[in-house]
């Protein structure tokens, strides 16, 4: 054993013995937060502090994007209104029908005595920045619970569905984008109604339905739609094209790849929507009652 | 300090002031927090670690694993991750700056670099490792583009950082 002389001066720990404490420490908050999903509360104060930073961040971006915003030039706002009233015209038909269709279907509704759909109210946000991070899908919006966001709202933009609120700070809410490799999306085929669960990869532009059978009727050019089922989506936002489809008999399911519809990835504003659906809980499961739920949800 | 560089013009630096460094931390988290993305977003060095190892190897003694920690602490909920990762990579990363900063201290500036882009890259492979632990896949190479966007801006960090501690010229002494 070598024998040290007592420091001249006080300096406390070593560094070494620093590093393994700050270690542990890191890696209790690594488990806590992975495993236990514990802390919140240390998240909310740590976003509280980094929010003036954030917004003076994000300051001389919005101001450049303003600036080119004023800079528009004549032709494009023609062309651009243009575009916009033939869309409207062509919307203005299904409008029309779908005023007809809302009436009578509130009315068979009624007839039959079923629980009334309340309307989805939604409140517009603005992508305040991407998360940096390359390994999440995740953008983050400034509307938070001051602007009564909630957990699991989900977001929508002119395209279709883009993701669901899964944090929400005072000021802002971190948006998960159906492109997450985590996030799953319940989803329905227009063409023929076959339900199925549409999962995120982890790359932009791509999703993939899971657990599809080989046989299962899906085609290129499909239009999948949210189905409702699970009452975090109102049923019938669009969500994705079917583009490619494998049938390998080598596996077990089908590989079943989808564009996103919304602009996941590269617009400015979203909605969020309250989907305002009370589903009654999930019944135990032990009794089972599947007939009841599908006629409940199929109409 | 820099009297054991062998090259370098002698030059006794005025001590540093606590407040410089706070301010040059906040600036390099505001940098981070910038909305960047694509091609840039690949390039971008992670500015708070660059600064952070800077004031390791020049200062060892001003700053320490609670700064290296909160930073990392405040990065991991700015980047929506898992809260650690960061906090765990700055403090491996404060250490290795500060067990190697009477070493890295005596070389000039571009050496230093060449000391300087390894730690980066382990800064960036301790959270990529975290990540695949908790179930991510591989982001690809670019992933560790940013560090050597690090090491190449490191010399210019060097002067800049020094400048304040720069002793004013002698009036009498020209």
């Amino acid at each position: 054993m070598e024998h040290q002389p007592p420091p001249f001066f006080k300096t406390g720990p070593t560094p070494l013995a620093r590093l393994l404490i700050f270690s542990a420490l890191s890696i209790a908050l690594l488990v806590a937060d992975g495993r236990f999903n514990l802390l919140p509360l240390l998240r909310q104060a740590a976003s509280v502090l980094l929010y003036p930073l954030q917004r003076i961040a994000a300051a001389p971006v919005n101001l450049a994007r303003r600036a080119a915003e004023f800079f528009v030039t004549h032709a494009s706002l023609r062309d651009e209104n243009a575009r916009l009233l033939l869309e409207r015209g062509e919307r203005a038909a299904a409008l029309q029908q779908l005023q007809a269709l809302q009436s009578e279907n509130s009315h068979l509704r009624e007839l039959l005595g079923a629980q009334k759909r309340i309307e989805a109210r939604s409140q517009l946000a603005e992508v305040a920045y991407t998360a940096r991070d390359p390994f999440s899908r995740r953008i983050v919006v400034d509307r938070g619970s001051q602007h009564e966001v909630r957990n699991g709202q989900p977001v929508i933009d002119h395209g279709g569905v883009v993701g669901q609120v899964t944090r929400v700070y005072p000021w802002i809410s971190e948006v998960t984008l159906i492109t997450d490799k985590d996030h799953l999306v319940p989803v329905l085929n227009v063409r023929n109604g076959l339900r199925a669960v549409l999962a995120g990869t982890g790359n932009d532009g791509a999703l993939e339905l899971r657990f599809v059978p080989l046989n299962a009727d899906f085609q290129n050019g499909d239009r999948l739609v949210t189905s409702g089922i699970d009452g975090v989506y109102p049923p019938g936002l669009p969500v994705a094209d079917v583009t490619q489809v494998d049938r390998n008999a080598a596996f077990l399911f089908a590989r079943i790849t989808c564009r996103p519809l919304g602009g996941v990835r590269n617009n400015a504003h979203v909605l969020i929507v309250s989907a305002g659906r009370q589903l009654p809980e999930r019944p135990p499961a032990e009794e089972k009652s599947p007939k009841a739920k599908k006629s409940r949800r199929g109409a | 300090m820099n009297y054991a560089r062998p090259a370098a013009p002698q030059e006794i630096l005025l001590p540093v002031r606590p407040g410089f460094i706070a301010a040059t931390l906040l600036a390099a988290l505001l940098l981070n927090l910038l909305p960047w993305s694509g091609w840039w977003l690949a390039l971008r060095p992670d500015f708070v670690a660059l600064i952070l190892l800077f004031w390791c190897i020049d200062q060892p003694r001003m700053i320490g694993f609670a700064t290296a920690w909160l930073l990392g602490l405040l990065m991991d909920v700015a980047d929506a991750s898992l809260l650690g990762q960061h906090a765990l990579a700055y403090s491996i990363l404060a250490y290795a700056g500060i067990a190697l900063h009477r070493r890295v201290q005596r070389f000039s500036v571009t050496p230093q670099v060449l000391h300087v882009i390894p730690l980066l890259l382990l800064n960036d492979a301790i959270v990529l490792f975290i990540r695949i632990v908790a179930g991510s896949d591989f982001p690809g190479y670019q992933y560790f583009a940013g560090s050597l966007t690090g090491g190449i801006l490191w010399p210019a960090l060097v002067i800049l950082l020094r400048l304040p501690q720069r002793p004013k010229p002698d009036p009498d002494h020209v």
